[in-house]
């Protein structure tokens, strides 16, 4: 029996701050990935099944299918009826969900430790044996239809958001909404499902990731018994998909029953997995950046444009440096009182331009670089937490190290180099805009309408 | 010790998992603030939670009273504005917040314990805790972010349904208002108002004061103290009017131009230690409160397919909190997803769960009881709840016993006694079925 099997005691000699993280990392012969991290602080442990599939594997027509499918997976099996997984995990004291994302459908029970077990005969079960019924289907697209009347036709901001993806990436399968639009959720039929289900849901496609109060080798030794039998799958090669390059300015207007405005704005930027080798420090220092108009209440969109010019009623900036495929860099916010969109967003270019042409002072970076390192030890306090940063990393095609790389290559950005990349990519060439125009509310709702994660 | 070990031994007996109850050290300060502390040394860092009887419950007349005085302490403290507050705590890694809800009123800090973050953080919280300036200019935004937000509001089904159904819930009673007020009493409101409320209310007895991290008690009797000796000693506030049941049913329907119709509905519900406390959770977390398992996501979700969400939960407060029951639904069937959420609740209170059910619902709080405390913010916050209502201090190590202890016929009982399926308010907002 050939198994991989490494152990790496978490940067013990590099950064004392944080060592104590011990993690161990094993494969099984059929390609499953399972990641062990001891954290003995409560006799507790989560148990995470992550897939490499998501909404940017879909394609038109079936977007939403791998959100609809991961609902899909409470609903029988070849030896569980419709809900029964839910119930074992629930008498077994157990808390469990699913999510989706654009790169992962990742599934989780939290169990006392003694547990764990539960958890993988379950999760093997539906690995390889999951059974979709018509009417079960036909059930659950009623539910994702409620669900994303809900989170997206009935809030005019994910109307935005969701408009806006669609503006800004062209090729990119960023473009869909994660939950589908409706019309490919009010159509998805039993074979489209089983054909998605077989194709990614495989032991070599699965990462299963445990944190907790746990030994690694028994962890390990579970897997192998129920894991271990699985067949793998030959996974189709996921296309590039490479986002084609923005010649302009692009604006998308869009006009719902709302009180306030809102804005968007978003320039295309490298993520870790994209860079470029020679700059590869460049999705920190847009990290940095975020961090200088926006971590925290003393940072610059906080102190210059919520207070200061009293410009914004709110204002954010984000950037998701971990994602599979190039991204965006976002500023969103509502204006104040008596000021507009184009105020606000007058004043959010100042800001970038400012960041442009002078560099940013010592004490900025200094306070952002201990937000990172006081950051790291406060996540320590959710097993629940730990376990998705290794998952999502691993899931994506990086490694779960980063999570404790990521406070170095912070603590490494310069100002000139926060500098260099506001001048590279803050430029209009690779703006998206847009705006929502605030209808009556006792008007007409307008027909028609999503992004973020989406539980189960 | 002696105790501790024998419980640990017949704990062993019935389950394998082992129990890691918090054990609370609980205390006054010189002062008179009731502190509560539970040494977790493993992380290098701290949480300080100050909760004080100060929230909208508080307001009187002066709705949004409450909030907006708690949203201006880190505005300016000890002549440092907006401004200088946030770098000192940010400088160091430190996360400052602040919150006010119906009951309560927090000030809360996570921080590093290395005492290059520490102290300059716990200096800074002390000066925001016991020396808030009020300035103008701040209160002025405060206001406008306030009133904008209550317009946000409108653009929101759930929070219209949410508003409407404490509203006519509670008719008279403090807890009728939202926190954030209303347009016409947040604009009313004056800085004088604010000063006032807090001289009142922020006061060390008033006060709890909960401390979960990485120092040991002699440590943590400093802090303590540090915090609470600028405050005023002042007086433990007077109780709350109780709150009266309903009498009548009352059906609010709200248009709103959603494609789905927000249900709320419900009734008064418990108060904190109320005597009945264990047998309404259980019979609710078969009901309603148990996720993807219970009674009403399988009718509603699972062989329905008429709502993403729907639950019901028992919010226990100082005075009779809310019975709330809710779901959306697509707005031409939001009277059959009604129907369906009533005849559950009226078959549960008629005939109460199977010995299955119960025995389900057991098996899934305590199995799952670890999990409650398995990190210092969850142990953080059942100290606010368990200082703040003055529950025991064994409420945790004794929660399992009370839970297993409960009964098919206690669940009959109490919901019979309890809960009135015919005369609750049921608030609708949602648009015409298209």
């Amino acid at each position: 029996m050939l198994t991989k099997f490494k152990t790496i005691i978490g940067l013990l000699l590099v950064i004392p701050a944080i060592a104590t993280a011990n993690v161990s990392e094993y494969q099984l012969d059929n390609g499953l990935k399972l990641i062990v991290k001891e954290d003995h602080r409560a006799p507790v442990v989560v148990s995470q099944v992550w897939y490499k599939v998501g909404s940017s594997y879909e394609h038109n027509g079936i977007t939403g299918i791998s959100h609809v499918l991961e609902h899909m997976m409470f609903k029988g099996t070849e030896n569980l009826g419709p809900n029964e997984f839910s119930q074992i995990i629930a008498a077994n004291g157990g808390r469990e969900n699913a999510f989706t994302g654009r790169d992962y459908t990742a599934y989780f029970q939290t169990l006392e430790k003694d547990r764990l077990e539960v958890s993988f005969r379950l999760e093997a079960e539906r690995m390889r044996k999951l059974v979709i019924n018509e009417a079960e289907l036909l059930k659950e697209r009623e539910v994702v239809a409620e669900e994303r009347r809900m989170r997206t036709e009935d809030n005019p901001h994910a109307l935005v958001r969701e408009a806006f993806n669609a503006t800004a990436f062209v090729n990119s399968p960023y473009h869909h909404p994660v939950i589908g639009w409706m019309s490919d959720i009010n159509n998805y039929e039993a074979t489209d499902l089983r054909q998605w289900y077989q194709k990614w849901y495989a032991p070599n496609n699965a990462t299963v990731v445990i944190v907790g109060d746990v030994e690694p080798e028994a962890v390990y030794s579970l897997a192998k018994q129920y894991f271990g039998p699985l067949k793998p799958e030959t996974t189709a090669r996921v296309k590039p998909q490479i986002e084609v390059e923005q010649r302009g300015k692009r604006t998308v207007e869009v006009k719902a029953p709302a009180e306030l405005p809102y804005m968007m704005m978003g320039w295309k930027v490298p993520v870790v997995k994209t860079a470029e080798k020679e700059q590869d420090w460049e999705p920190y220092a847009l990290e940095m950046l975020a961090g200088i108009l926006d971590g925290g209440s003393s940072a610059r969109f906080s102190r210059d444009l919520v207070r200061g010019e009293e410009i914004a009623a709110s204002v954010g900036a984000g950037y998701s440096l971990f994602s599979r495929l190039a991204d965006m860099f976002l500023v969103v916010g509502t204006p104040a009182k008596g000021k507009s969109i184009a105020d606000l967003q007058q004043a959010v270019m100042a800001q970038i331009n400012q960041l442009q042409t002078e560099l940013v002072s010592d004490q900025e970076l200094k306070r952002i670089k201990a937000q990172v390192v006081a950051n790291a030890v406060y996540e320590r306090d959710s097993v629940f937490y730990q376990a998705m940063q290794i998952g999502m990393l691993e899931t994506i095609g990086l490694e779960w190290q980063l999570t404790d790389q990521y406070v170095e290559n912070v603590q490494a950005v310069t100002a000139e180099q926060v500098q260099a990349v506001a001048n590279k990519y803050f430029k209009d060439k690779g703006l998206t805009v847009a705006e929502l125009t605030p209808m009556p509310l006792d008007g007409k709702r307008p027909a028609s309408a999503a992004g973020g994660r989406h539980g189960h | 010790m002696g105790i501790r070990f024998l419980s640990l031994l017949l704990g062993l007996i019935v389950s394998v998992s082992i129990q890691a109850n918090p054990e609370i050290e609980h205390w006054q300060t010189e002062k008179g603030a009731r502190v509560y502390f539970v040494p977790a040394p493993e992380l290098a860092m701290i949480d300080i939670t100050v909760a004080f009887d100060a929230g909208a419950a508080r307001d009187g007349k002066q709705s949004g009273l409450a909030l907006l005085t708690n949203a201006m302490l880190n505005e300016g403290a000890g002549g440092l504005n907006t401004d200088q507050i946030a770098i000192a705590f940010e400088d160091v890694g430190a996360q400052f917040g602040n919150s006010s809800q119906r009951d309560m009123a927090i000030l809360s800090l996570r921080t590093l314990t290395d005492k290059a973050a520490f102290e300059p953080a716990l200096t800074m919280f002390s000066k925001v805790l016991t020396q808030p300036d009020f300035p103008l200019d701040s209160y002025q935004r405060i206001q406008k972010q306030v009133l904008i937000g209550l317009q946000a509001e409108k653009q929101s089904p759930a929070a219209i349904s949410s508003r409407a159904f404490y509203g006519n819930l509670y008719g008279n009673h403090a807890y009728a208002s939202m926190p954030s007020g209303n347009e016409q009493s947040v604009s009313e409101l004056t800085l004088e108002s604010l000063k006032a409320f807090y001289q009142q209310y922020y006061v060390a007895k008033n006060a709890v004061i909960v401390l979960v991290g990485a120092v040991d008690t002699v440590e943590a009797k400093r802090i303590a103290e540090q915090l609470s000796s600028g405050l005023s000693v002042g007086t433990a506030v007077k109780p709350l009017d109780q709150v009266t049941p309903l009498l009548h049913q009352k059906i609010i329907k709200i248009d709103h131009p959603s494609s789905q119709t927000h249900i709320v509905m419900g009734q008064t519900g418990m108060s904190r230690g109320d005597a009945d406390y264990f047998a309404l959770y259980v019979g609710n977390h078969i009901l309603g409160g148990s996720g993807l398992v219970s009674q009403l996501s399988n009718e509603v979700r699972e062989k329905r397919g008429l709502s993403y969400s729907v639950y019901s939960y028992f919010r226990p407060m100082r005075e009779l909190g809310p019975y709330q029951f809710g779901l959306q639904t697509r707005n031409d069937q939001a009277e059959e997803a009604l129907n369906v959420m009533k005849e559950t609740l009226n078959l549960f209170s008629e005939k109460g769960p199977t010995g299955a059910e119960l025995l389900a619902a057991k098996q899934n709080i305590t199995g799952g009881f670890a999990l409650r405390v398995d990190s210092n913010s969850k142990i953080a916050a059942y100290l606010a709840m368990i200082g703040f209502y003055g529950l025991p201090l064994d409420y945790l190590e004794t929660f399992k016993s009370k839970v297993n202890a409960v009964t098919v016929e206690q669940i009959k009982d109490v919901y019979s006694r309890r809960v009135q399926a015919d005369k609750m308010i049921t608030v609708m907002v949602g648009g015409k079925a298209e």
